[in-house]
């Protein structure tokens, strides 16, 4: 089993990514530099925070159109798990990759702090170690994390069981009080239409040890480990 | 045939603008009451095409690609 984690110009989260899933997880990865494109196969790819191009035109904009988006796509088109996390998640949607984007908070500053997210979808293979309704922390830092989409994309989203995670608070409850950036109806993660993507703009890295004061993040790597453990590699 | 195309990015209507808000905001704590305020994001590009709708057909697919997202922005191409 081997995980990439791509690195773009300004991503500063790989290395906390890598850290977790080869130290804390113990699952071979490796980083890869975008020009490198994904010359191997994996089972799992990541997108890292951090702000890639300087966030140039739109967050995540000019990341999601490099050569090694067009390998990622064939990864995830072929079954490959994805996962997107904050500047990730801001271009695995500019590629397309889920429905939406991800863009200005309705308040509009950087908001670095630790959230509650309710899972909402505990079947995905990104969330099989969680239990349905469940109520996590971990940390955000983001400025352009609003999610928006088409009434109808949510409802089919809604429908089709691929809001993985909403901001909520410590009960559990999705509030208007406790939605930090304005995303609809609270949604702080969102899975692909095949359900092998899930893209997210809270940080589980950062959230995976018990150092960091919170561990809750973990399963979100730990859950893909196990999903491939049972299904194997999917080829592109 | 040398061309200047200007594009004008714009959020769709109803879409929240924050940056409006907080702007028309500082405005009126200046004096300056606005009504409605709304932000847009320019480009000036220069090109080569064989005439005018080539170019503005071609800065047509650079929104479409690049410069505007599809589920949020709207934009307006003038050629000259």
């Amino acid at each position: 089993m081997r995980f990439a984690v791509v690195q773009f110009g300004g991503s500063n989260c790989d290395r906390d990514t890598h850290h977790v899933l080869a130290d804390v997880c113990g699952v071979d990865t490796d980083l890869v530099w975008y020009k490198d494109g994904l010359v191997r196969p994996y089972d799992a790819v990541v997108l890292p925070g951090g702000f890639s191009y300087g966030d140039y035109l739109r967050a995540g904009a000019i990341a999601a159109r490099t050569a090694i988006m067009a390998d990622v796509v064939r990864h995830a088109k072929g079954g490959g798990l994805v996962l997107g996390i904050c500047n990730g998640a801001q271009i695995g949607s500019e590629a397309g990759l889920v429905p939406g984007t991800f863009t200005l908070n309705a308040y509009p500053k950087f908001i670095s702090r630790h959230v509650y997210l309710r899972v909402e979808n505990a079947a995905s293979p990104f969330t099989s170690l969680y239990r349905e309704g469940e109520v996590v922390r971990v940390p955000i830092a983001h400025k352009e994390g609003r999610y928006v989409a088409p009434a109808d994309v949510i409802a089919r989203l809604n429908r089709e069981g691929r809001v993985a995670f909403r901001f909520c608070d410590e009960h559990g409850n999705a509030t208007p009080e406790s939605n930090p950036n304005g995303s609809a109806e609270n949604i702080a993660g969102v899975l692909s239409e095949a359900g092998n993507v899930l893209v997210m703009m809270p940080h589980p890295e950062r959230a995976s040890e018990s150092v960091l004061g919170t561990e809750d993040g973990v399963k979100i790597f730990n859950s893909m480990i196990a999903h491939i453990e049972e299904h194997g590699r999917q080829e592109a | 045939m040398n061309y200047t195309v200007t594009i004008t990015i714009a959020l769709k209507e109803g879409m929240l603008d924050p940056e409006a808000r907080a702007i028309r905001h500082a405005l009126a704590n200046l004096g300056f009451p606005a009504g409605d305020l709304a932000t847009a994001r320019l480009f000036r590009i220069t090109l080569d095409a064989a005439d005018a709708a080539a170019a503005k057909e071609e800065a047509r697919q650079m929104c479409e690609r690049l410069l505007a997202n599809p589920v949020i922005h709207r934009y307006t191409i003038e050629v000259e």
